[in-house]
C-alpha cells in the first residue's frame, strides 16, 4: 500500500483538495487505515476501490450563518481527497468502513491465500 | 544636479496601500498570540454583524471532554485526543494524525457578549457561536 498523491491527479477532477492526515497500521489479518475528515457528513463521504486504487473523498459541509465573512481560515478548501495504491495481497472486495465524528476507519483484510502460515520444517 | 529618489513616490505609496490591505484582511490580528498554522485543532474564524463564529476541526473527540472557556476576551479550546494504540504485533506504516493534549487560544473582538455563547459538535467540528453585544450592532436611525 503506497501513497501516490503527487502522481495521481486524473482521478476525479482536478479541483484542489486538502490532504487528510492518516494512520496506517498493518497486522497479520490486514491493514487498518484511519483518516481525519472533520466537517464531512456521512452522505458526503465517497469511498472508491477501483482495481488496486483506493480513493477517499469528502466534501466539507458546515452550518454557516447568512452573510458570514471569514477572517481567518486554516481549512481553506471545501473538500478532502487522498488516493492510495493497494497491494496484491489485500482483498479489495472486503473493505470495511466506519465513519463517525469525522474519523474514517477502513479495514482491508489480506486475501485468504496471503494470510501468514507457519511453515513446518521437517527434520529427516 | 537634480535629486532623484531611488524609489519613485508612487511605488512607496503602493507599498503602504498593500500593507494596509493585508492588515485589514486579518481582522483579528495583529495579535500578540498570533494564530499558529498547522496546530490542532485547525481553526476557522468568521463573523456576521450579529455574531462571531469559530470552527475548530477536532475529529474523533468525545464532546464532553472538550474544555471551552472565555475569559477576558480570550477564547480557549482545550482537550485531549486519545487514539487506539496499535497491537503488539502490528506495524505502523503511516502516523500523521494528532494525538495527545491540545490547547488553542483565539483573541476575540471587543464587542462580543461572553454570556451569549453557543457551542455545538457535529461531524468532528466544534462550532462556537458568540453573539455581539446589542449596543454594538448597527442601527438605522429614522429621521423625523
Amino acid at each position: 500500500m503506497s501513497d501516490n498523491n503527487a502522481v495521481k491527479k486524473q482521478a476525479s477532477g482536478d479541483e484542489a483538495a486538502l490532504l487528510p492526515p492518516v494512520d496506517v497500521i498493518e497486522d497479520a489479518s490486514g491493514i487498518t487505515l484511519y483518516a481525519d475528515l472533520p466537517g464531512v457528513p456521512k452522505d458526503k463521504l465517497h469511498l472508491q476501490v477501483e482495481a488496486d486504487t483506493l480513493t477517499i473523498e469528502g466534501e466539507i459541509d458546515l452550518e454557516m450563518p447568512a452573510g458570514m465573512e471569514a477572517s481567518h481560515a486554516e481549512v481553506n478548501l471545501p473538500r478532502y481527497r487522498r488516493v492510495f495504491t493497494l497491494s496484491k495481497e489485500l482483498d479489495a472486495n472486503k473493505v470495511g468502513a466506519e465513519f463517525s465524528q469525522g474519523v474514517l476507519k477502513l479495514t482491508i483484510p489480506k486475501a485468504e491465500h496471503a494470510q501468514p502460515r507457519k511453515v513446518e520444517v521437517k527434520i529427516l | 544636479m537634480m535629486y532623484r529618489s531611488l524609489f519613485p513616490r508612487d511605488a512607496l505609496a503602493e507599498l503602504d496601500r498593500l500593507q494596509r490591505e493585508m492588515q485589514q484582511t486579518f481582522r483579528l490580528s495583529p495579535s500578540i498570540r498570533g494564530i499558529a498554522r498547522g496546530g490542532f485543532p485547525a481553526m476557522n474564524v468568521g463573523g456576521t454583524q450579529q455574531s462571531v463564529e469559530i470552527y475548530a476541526f477536532a475529529p474523533g473527540i468525545d464532546p464532553a471532554t472538550l474544555d471551552v472557556q472565555i475569559e477576558k476576551g480570550v477564547l480557549t479550546v482545550a482537550g485531549e485526543r486519545k487514539l487506539t494504540a496499535p497491537g503488539e504485533d502490528a506495524t505502523v506504516h503511516i502516523d500523521e494524525r494528532f494525538a495527545g493534549r491540545f490547547r488553542r487560544v483565539v483573541t476575540l473582538p471587543d464587542d462580543i457578549d461572553p454570556a451569549a455563547v453557543d457551542a455545538k459538535y457535529r461531524d468532528g467540528v466544534l462550532r462556537i457561536s458568540i453573539a455581539r453585544k446589542q449596543s454594538a450592532q448597527p442601527r438605522r436611525i429614522t429621521i423625523q
